[in-house]
Parts: structure tokens; C-alpha cells; sequence
């Protein structure tokens, strides 16, 4: 299958190991995979903070490059960005000229770990991660894009893995893009509940399907010099 | 400029998140509430279904609000009932007072109402020279305290028994007691009183049904029953979106609305009230009036995308998941309806400028949206806001940050040039500021560690892998 890869802005620059793993996985999964170099954001922090404009002048030139690409699916390692584009993306360009284009992108975009279970049906991706998971639900991946076993599949199927849920493992972590920043005291907060039910679980690796959740997390985890670690899904599945 | 509902909101909201006590106690207690909720959901035979249904009532209703308010108020006055209609809540006030002065009445009894808090009437009452004491336990221990209710539905949440014993040893002379039913029945010696004296009684209204000209009021405590029946005159203050079309409805709202709200089966008490005291029967009261209240629900009703914010029963389930919610608590939103739906509509009946900052104070997580048992579109109804809100009037620094963004972002080129700049100055200068008032990353840092750019980009290792394939494909 030729598949092209959407790597969000945060992950490119801060995590691209996640993304190289998802280049790996799919490569062994004998797809083909492709990847714009111009495209660097989705838009969703001027969209959720309200700058729709704004927000079109970064997603506009991803749905025209997006729709012209003849790739059989676009994938996103992120459940949040991967949300904008299938579910946002709607209603930011309503009633545009792009308005169509924007809708056939989404309907082609899949979030990593619901591309390989439920478009590619793959569970075992022959993996091997020896250590104790938990795993953490990012909203937009949970509530948007309705990826909840998805991610819990394919980490079980990884070779000494072991999967313990947190409590509250769908509660979130408080990033929420410009929410941290505008919000850093009620964001701190809810990653603190996060923090200690993850610890809870005596896990080694909070795992997610969002680079995002995993910022705050690791930040607040380094800052109180806490040793859990995080992991983005795809490094875990990376591993053989 | 930053409205002074926003700046109060950041300074109650910073105080509450960073207080480990307050947020025990809420964690524990709406932990319990999801165990009890989860329990009494998996009763319904299709939870989802039941949602579904409720929404399509609900739509009906406030769609056709001309026709449902006017079979209700005339039903209620074919019973010998006076409905009064208010626009704003000064008329409401207004209205209330009337009534009060013309009965000439000493003192009054209420029962929950939110709508009551919306329109400050204890306050107006108690200026005006009238005593007024909440009977429902929780209104009643807040009332004490001189506070606003902490939540919709559990007024006195925050409070512990130990806190409630020492405010009643210090406003009701009782003994200390770290017992419930002892601090219940405290409570209830001083207000069997008050309900025999009263002149008038207060309630809201949890639904009102056009149908058959019926008010339908739920509650645990036998309360509310007691305020509308021993007074001789009644008063039911209700918002006009209460509304459903049919008796039959409440089949469905009443379970629902219990375990939403409170993770019960059903409520303990579920009256309803068609008119005054009928001839022949033996009780009663002689006169009740009932008060409908637009307060700006009607901007709400004319915002098709948001009309649906209407449809809610305020069951408080949104507040309960709502990590915003649980981590500020009740009090820092200064608003009357607290947690998602009141930043949902807190903008629409006070001032979208005014209130948009708690539409900007959500993670976005949806967890509400899903809690909703009338399937309320309230996280997306905070982006709208937001919108709306920077269409309407822009900050202009943000607006000029995301201008920027954009010029980058759709510049790769200039900004793959950028990046080791910047990867430079987080390794080399960013320390000395970190964390403290120059560090521009200060809202990020003080509480968090900032993750360093990488040493090579997602793109700068694509390149590298593209290169290496095209060297092996030359060498074959």
C-alpha cells in the first residue's frame, strides 16, 4: 500500500524518533512510505485559539497537497493532529472552495495505530519490548477518532510486553496546546493526577499515541525527577 | 485587556488547582459518583439509545417552544394557576417581590432552584426585608456559610463533616458530631419550624411539561414537597427551557437525570404541580404562581449551532468529569452555572468578552461532550466561542504570533534555516532565564520540563534515509 506520512510539528522537531519508528513499522509491513517536506503544521493551534484565518493559512496548502497526493492513505502518529484533519478540517473550511478537497483528505487520513488494526487489520507487528506499560489515552485520538482498543491490541501482541491500565486512564493529561500555556497552574494540575495514576501502576513506560500528552507528562515526570519514562507508540512498536 | 471576571477566574482557579486537599477531597468524592453512575447506567437496557431519545425530546421542545410554552402556561391557568413571563432577571425580581409584599408574608421558604441563584432573588428578598432560608440541606449549609453553591447539584461538595459540624456548633449552637444523619437532623429540627411559619414558598422546576400544564420537581430530601405544600402561597421559578412535549417524557427524564446527576436509580421524591389547591381538595396551596425566565436564553435559542446548549437538565454529569472542574473547583468560575455548560453559556446570557476566557480554559478533552445525557455538543461549542470571540474582537499579539507561525510554517526552507538557531539558543541561553520572569517559555517552565529541539529533525533524518536508499540504488 503507498502510504503518506503526516508528521506533526512538535513531533519533527522534538520527537522524530516517533516518527522514524512509524517509517520503520510500516516499511516492515512492506508499505511504501511518503512524505512531504513542505508540510510542517496542521493548523490546530490558531484554530483552537480561535484564529481560523490564521488556521487556513497553515492547513490550506496541506489539503491541496494532501488531495492531490494518490497515496491510499494518509497516516498521522498523532491522535490530535490526526483529529484536525479528519474531523476539523470540516468545519474550518465550510463553505471555502476547499471544502471538498478538506473532506475527501480527512475521509484518507488514519491515526497510526488505528491504520495498522482497523484499515490494515494487524495486530502483531512482531515487536519486542520487554517491560512494564501502561498506556494513556490522548482525548482527541479517544473521543474525536474513537481509538481506544486499538493502540491496547497492538501493545499486547508486543513480544514481553506487559499492559497495565491506569486508573482514570482516560482522563486527561491537561496539555491542550495553548491550554498549557494560557493555563499553566489548571494544566499542572491535571497532569499531576495523571503523574501519580500512571505511578500507581508501578510501570516503567507511559505509552500514547500523541507526542503532545507525552510533553507534558515527561515534562512534569523530569521535573520532579520521577523515573517512569515515556514512550510514543510507534518507538514500541519499532522494537524487535 | 484581560476582563476582571478573567483575572479573578486565573487567581481563584491558580489558588484552588495548587491545593492538594481540595483536590483529594474532590477526586475521592466524584470517584464515588462515577462508581455509582457506571452501576446505575448499565440498568438502562441502551444507554446510548436513551441519550439519543433524550436529545430528540429535548430538540422538539426547544424548537418548538411557542407552541410547548403555550399549552403549558394555558393548562396552568385553566387550574386557576398565574403564570408571569420575565425577560430579564430584574423582572423576575420584580415579580417575586410583588408577590411577597402583596401577601404581606414574614418570612419564606425555598427549595433549590438554580434559577434562583441566577437572578441573586435571596438577596433581593432579604434587601427588600424578608427572611429567607434555603431547605434543602446542602443550599441550607451554604446559605450558612454566605457562599454560592460549589455545584449544581451537590451545593456543599467542598466541605467536609467536620467543616459542616463546626459551622453548625458556631451558627446553630449544636454539639459537634462527625455523624451525617446527627448533622441531618440538626439541620432538619431548625427547618421543620421555618416550613410551618413560612408564608410563601420558593422552588424551581426540573421539568415542565406543555402536555398536561405540569411542573415536575425531583429531589432527595422530602423538601421540596414540604416547601410547596404547608405555605399558602407557592412560587416556582423556572428557566423557559425546561420545557418537554409529554407526560410520558419524564419516563425517560427522570432515571436519566439521576443517574447523571447523582448516580441514582431514580431521585427519593418526584412531585408534580398542575395549579393551587382544587376544590375538594384537602390540600395544598390557596395561590401558585409561576415565574418563566428568558434572562438571554433566547440569544442562546437564536444561535442555531449552539441552540442545542438548551437542551440541558443540569444534571451537573459534565462538571463531575470535567478535569477543569475538578481540579478549580466550583467557586473560581464566578459564574452561577459552573463547569462546561457554563462556559458554554455563561458567554451567551453575560457577555461573550466578558466570559470567553472560560471557553479558553478547557484542554478540549471532550469528556464532557460524552458525559452529556442529552448529547449536548459542549467542547465544541467552546471552540466556537473562541471563535466567535476573536472574530468579534482579537488579541492583537496572538493574532500577530499565529501570523507569523503561518509565515513560517508554510515556508519550510526559511524555517529548516531557523531551526539550529533556535536549537542554539535553548541550549546555550535558555537555562539562565529558565523557569524564571525573562524566560519566554515561563508559562511552560516553571512547572515543566521543556524538551530540547532534536539534534536532527523528523526531515533532516527523512533526507538521510532518502539519501542512503539512492546510494544503494546506484551501487546495485
Amino acid at each position: 500500500m503507498k502510504v503518506t506520512l503526516f508528521v506533526p510539528c512538535f513531533m519533527n522537531t522534538m520527537y522524530p524518533q516517533a516518527g522514524i519508528s512509524i517509517v520503520q513499522v510500516l516499511e516492515r509491513l512492506g508499505h511504501t512510505v511518503a512524505y512531504h517536506e513542505d508540510l510542517f503544521c496542521c493548523g490546530q493551534p490558531a484554530f483552537n485559539a480561535g484564529y481560523w484565518d490564521e488556521a487556513r493559512t497553515v492547513a490550506g496548502p496541506v489539503v491541496k497537497t494532501l488531495a492531490a497526493d494518490p497515496a491510499d492513505a494518509i497516516v498521522i502518529g498523532s491522535g490530535s493532529c490526526g483529529a484536525m484533519l479528519k474531523v476539523f478540517y470540516r468545519d474550518l473550511f465550510a463553505g471555502t472552495p476547499l471544502a471538498q478537497e478538506a473532506i475527501s483528505v480527512g475521509e484518507r487520513t488514519w491515526e497510526f495505530s488505528d491504520f495498522l488494526v482497523t484499515k490494515l487489520g494487524v495486530t502483531d507487528v512482531g515487536a519486542r519490548f520487554p517491560a512494564k506499560v501502561t498506556f494513556h489515552d490522548g482525548c482527541h485520538g479517544l473521543r474525536e477518532l474513537k481509538v481506544k482498543q486499538q493502540p491496547r491490541r497492538l501493545l499486547e501482541h508486543v513480544a514481553g510486553l506487559e499492559l497495565v491500565e491506569m486508573r482514570d486512564s482516560e482522563t486527561c493529561c491537561g496539555f491542550g496546546g495553548t491550554f498549557s500555556a494560557k493555563f499553566p497552574a489548571i494544566s499542572t494540575a491535571m497532569g499531576e493526577v495523571k503523574c501519580t495514576s500512571a505511578a500507581e501502576t508501578e510501570a516503567e513506560y507511559i505509552v500514547s499515541n500523541d507526542s503532545s500528552c507525552l510533553m507534558q507528562i515527561q515534562g512534569l515526570l523530569d521535573r520532579q525527577r520521577k523515573p517512569i519514562k515515556t514512550l510514543h507508540i510507534a518507538e514500541v512498536l519499532a522494537r524487535q | 485587556m484581560a476582563s476582571a471576571s478573567s483575572l479573578q477566574f486565573k487567581t481563584d482557579a491558580k489558588r484552588v488547582a495548587g491545593d492538594l486537599r481540595h483536590r483529594g477531597l474532590i477526586q475521592t468524592a466524584l470517584r464515588k459518583y462515577e462508581t455509582s453512575r457506571d452501576l446505575q447506567k448499565s440498568a438502562f437496557q441502551d444507554w446510548q439509545g436513551a441519550r439519543q431519545s433524550a436529545a430528540e425530546r429535548k430538540w422538539d421542545a426547544i424548537n418548538h417552544l411557542d407552541v410547548y410554552l403555550e399549552s403549558l402556561t394555558s393548562k396552568l391557568e385553566a387550574r386557576g394557576t398565574k403564570v408571569h413571563w420575565a425577560t430579564t432577571a430584574e423582572q423576575a425580581r420584580e415579580i417575586i417581590l410583588g408577590i411577597v409584599r402583596e401577601k404581606k408574608a414574614r418570612s419564606i421558604i425555598k427549595s433549590k432552584a438554580m434559577t434562583a441563584e441566577e437572578i441573586h432573588l435571596n438577596d433581593a428578598l432579604e434587601k427588600a426585608g424578608f427572611s429567607v432560608v434555603e431547605s434543602d440541606l446542602g443550599e441550607y449549609i451554604v446559605q450558612l456559610r454566605n457562599e454560592a453553591p460549589y455545584h449544581i447539584v451537590f451545593p456543599a461538595m467542598h466541605l467536609t463533616r467536620g467543616e459542616i459540624s463546626a459551622l453548625f456548633t458556631e451558627k446553630l449552637g449544636s454539639a459537634p458530631t462527625d455523624n451525617p444523619e446527627d448533622l441531618t437532623m440538626i439541620a432538619r429540627n431548625v427547618l421543620r419550624d421555618k416550613y410551618i411559619t413560612a408564608d410563601v414558598g420558593i422552588t424551581g422546576a426540573n421539568f415542565a411539561v406543555a402536555e398536561t400544564g405540569m411542573i415536575s420537581i425531583t429531589e432527595n430530601e422530602g423538601n421540596a414537597r414540604l416547601t410547596a405544600a404547608l405555605p399558602k402561597t407557592m412560587i416556582t421559578l423556572m428557566g423557559l427551557e425546561k420545557i418537554i412535549p409529554k407526560l410520558s417524557d419524564l419516563a425517560l427524564f427522570l432515571p436519566m437525570l439521576a443517574t447523571a446527576g447523582a448516580g441514582q436509580a431514580i431521585t427519593g421524591y418526584n412531585s408534580m404541580y398542575g395549579g393551587p389547591r382544587q376544590p375538594g381538595e384537602i390540600d395544598g396551596p390557596e395561590e401558585y404562581h409561576v415565574v418563566l425566565i428568558d434572562n438571554s436564553r433566547t440569544h442562546l435559542l437564536a444561535d442555531p449551532e449552539q441552540r442545542d446548549a438548551l437542551h440541558c437538565i443540569r444534571c451537573g454529569a459534565c462538571l463531575n468529569v470535567c478535569p477543569i472542574y475538578r481540579n478549580v473547583g466550583g467557586h473560581a468560575y464566578g459564574t452561577t452555572y459552573s463547569g462546561p455548560v457554563g462556559s458554554v453559556i455563561t458567554p451567551h446570557l453575560r457577555g461573550l468578552q466578558e466570559w470567553k476566557h472560560l471557553s479558553q480554559a478547557s484542554s478540549l478533552c471532550g469528556a464532557c461532550t460524552e458525559a452529556c445525557p442529552v448529547k449536548i455538543d459542549l467542547h465544541h461549542h467552546l471552540l466556537q466561542n473562541r471563535r466567535n470571540a476573536m472574530q468579534e474582537k482579537p488579541v492583537w499579539w496572538e493574532k500577530d504570533a499565529f501570523h507569523i507561525f503561518g509565515f513560517l510554517a508554510t515556508r519550510p526552507e526559511l524555517l529548516r534555516a531557523l531551526i539550529p538557531f533556535g536549537r542554539f539558543a535553548q541550549k546555550w541561553f535558555h537555562w539562565i532565564v529558565l523557569g524564571g520572569p525573562l524566560d519566554p517559555a515561563k508559562a511552560w517552565t516553571e512547572t515543566r520540563d521543556l524538551p530540547p529541539i532534536a539534534p536532527r529533525t523528523f526531515t533532516d533524518e527523512w533526507r538521510a534515509r532518502q539519501r542512503a536508499a539512492s546510494r544503494k540504488e546506484a551501487s546495485k
